[in-house]
């Protein structure tokens, strides 16, 4: 007679058959299915239709316009959170724990109220509206408005991601390169960047994701002007709104196509470098 | 040449780490620091190393106003009782790093470099594993990666901090004695902290007995051993 055993680690065949068909059937349902139809509608009246509905001036403004918001804010936010993870998880100083509240705060308010904040503060009946309007400054429903707002909605992203990760690995190796005799800024390069920068092209990589997606904050103060001042979001549903659904699903497969395209090469990555990640995985 | 410590004390905001500790150690001696944990003998170890700053007190070492020094130029070489190899990088570039962050004009050329890392190498007998990362060793092959590490910027002082506490007994117990043949080579002032007082009283050349922020007794091992100076040391060598 042979003796049946069973791996202790494992679950019964049914539960993990069920597991995975829920898991893989959520996916496919609200992932995979909406992605797929973007494309599909996209392609309704043929590729020509879709390719000339993106190569039209008013949708490459818009192109243009949220990768420049993009361009500018992204590498603001990575900036401004490597260095507040690193104040946070290397050094100790009086109101770090309202730093790390204050640096939630865009996640927890609404994008269209921080939207509302930038008119608030900059528009003709704001703060600096007056000024803004007798320097001939435009900040709202222009560019800069825009990625005020980009910069303030990613602003979480790449600090939120870093702060633990900095925290769980401790001060040891920095102090052991100080003390073997390297400068603040030569541990920095040599021994804090190479240790987070999984978590930072990672951090980058969703900043960079929702700079270009960003709807609410942008919507309030873009002002909507055809080919100059509408992101890619706002000009899908413009395209919507004036039932041009081949033109409005042809943009968004594009920006759709960007987010797709940041994951691929997040994947490439991930395979090229896989010693590296295992190395610093395991302890 | 020597090493005097004068009164040093250090107040974390909820306790007294450091209530005044003084002691005085001849050029290339090795000091072991022991005594029960919270008795402030890592403390008094990081204020030597730059990692920590002492309120108030006094360090000479080879004539210099040593606590004025910034850590990165006192040429302390520190060992961590958890390593602190750099994850990304081999066990060679580990060994390299002091002499890389040199400033130019102190470099050595990579020749000599990738020379005095093989004999650093070959000094702590790992001669094979240059191009291995530190999560491909055990314990005790990363402890002697830190200290050929430490070695490599041919330190005025050497600073142990519990470097065989997270090993299994056996590795400890030829590591000291390795470690002490290491010292002897490098004729560096080594200072040496541990709470197991055998190992303390195996290896160094002066002991001194920590508790709450003091030094309690501070001699030859066999000194100490032999005239428990304080209830506490005499508790301490007996447990």
């Amino acid at each position: 007679m042979t003796a049946k055993f069973e791996n202790p680690t494992q679950d019964p065949v049914a539960l993990r058959l069920v597991l995975s068909v829920v898991a893989i059937g959520f996916v496919a349902l609200f992932l995979v299915l909406p992605l797929l139809i973007v494309f599909k509608e996209a392609l309704a009246d043929g590729l020509g239709k879709a390719f000339n509905a993106i190569i039209e001036p008013d949708a490459l403004s818009s192109v243009r316009v949220s990768l420049l918001a993009a361009g500018i804010a992204v590498p603001l936010n990575t900036l401004f959170g490597i260095s507040a993870a690193w104040a946070v998880a290397k050094h100790d100083f009086p109101g770090k724990t309202i730093l790390v509240t204050l640096i939630d705060l865009p996640f927890s308010v609404s994008p269209v109220v921080s939207g509302l904040i930038y008119v608030l503060v900059f528009g003709l009946q704001g703060w600096f509206g007056s000024y803004l309007l007798d320097h001939d400054v435009h900040i709202l429903f222009a560019l800069p408005g825009i990625v005020l707002a980009t910069i303030f909605v990613t602003f979480p992203f790449v600090a939120r991601e870093l702060i633990p990760l900095m925290v769980d690995q401790g001060r040891d190796e920095e102090e052991a390169a100080i003390s073997l005799g390297a400068s603040g800024f030569s541990t920095f390069c040599r021994v804090t960047l190479p240790n987070i920068k999984w978590g930072l092209l990672y951090a980058v990589l969703l900043c960079n994701a929702r700079a270009l997606g960003e709807f609410g904050a942008v919507s309030v103060v873009s002002g909507h002007i055809r080919g100059q001042t509408n992101t890619m979001p706002l000009h899908v549903e413009l395209l919507y709104n004036n039932y041009d659904y081949v033109g409005a699903f042809a943009v968004a497969a594009l920006l759709a196509l960007l987010a797709l395209l940041t994951l691929v090469f997040k994947s490439i990555l991930e395979w090229r470098y896989a010693d590296q990640l295992a190395a610093m995985h395991r302890h | 040449m020597s090493l005097i410590i004068d009164s040093v004390t250090k107040r974390f905001v909820r306790f007294p780490a450091l209530n005044g500790a003084s002691l005085t150690a001849p050029q290339g001696a090795f000091v072991a620091l022991v005594g029960p944990s919270g008795s402030g003998k890592t403390t008094l170890l990081r204020i030597l190393g730059g990692l920590e700053e002492a309120d108030s007190g006094s360090v000479r070492f080879a004539d210099l106003n040593w606590l004025s020094m910034p850590a990165r130029e006192r040429k302390a070489g520190f060992v961590f009782q958890q390593y602190a190899l750099f994850k990304h990088m081999t066990v060679a570039e580990n060994i390299a790093f002091g002499l890389k962050v040199r400033p130019r004009r102190d470099r050595p050329s990579r020749g000599d470099i990738r020379g005095r890392v093989r004999e650093l190498l070959g000094l702590v007998q790992l001669e094979d594993l240059g191009p291995r990362y530190p999560s491909q060793l055990s314990g005790g092959q990363r402890q002697r990666v830190a200290l050929a590490r430490a070695l490599a910027i041919e330190p005025r002082m050497l600073l142990l901090d519990e470097p065989f506490g997270a090993l299994d007994a056996k590795v400890r117990k030829e590591l000291r004695v390795w470690l002490r043949h290491i010292h002897d080579q490098a004729g560096v002032t080594s200072i040496f902290v541990t709470h197991d007082q055998d190992e303390a009283f195996a290896v160094a050349d002066l002991v001194a007995v920590m508790n709450a922020g003091r030094i309690e007794q501070y001699g030859a091992p066999a000194d100490v051993r032999r005239d428990p100076k304080t209830k506490f040391v005499a508790d301490f060598l007996s447990a």
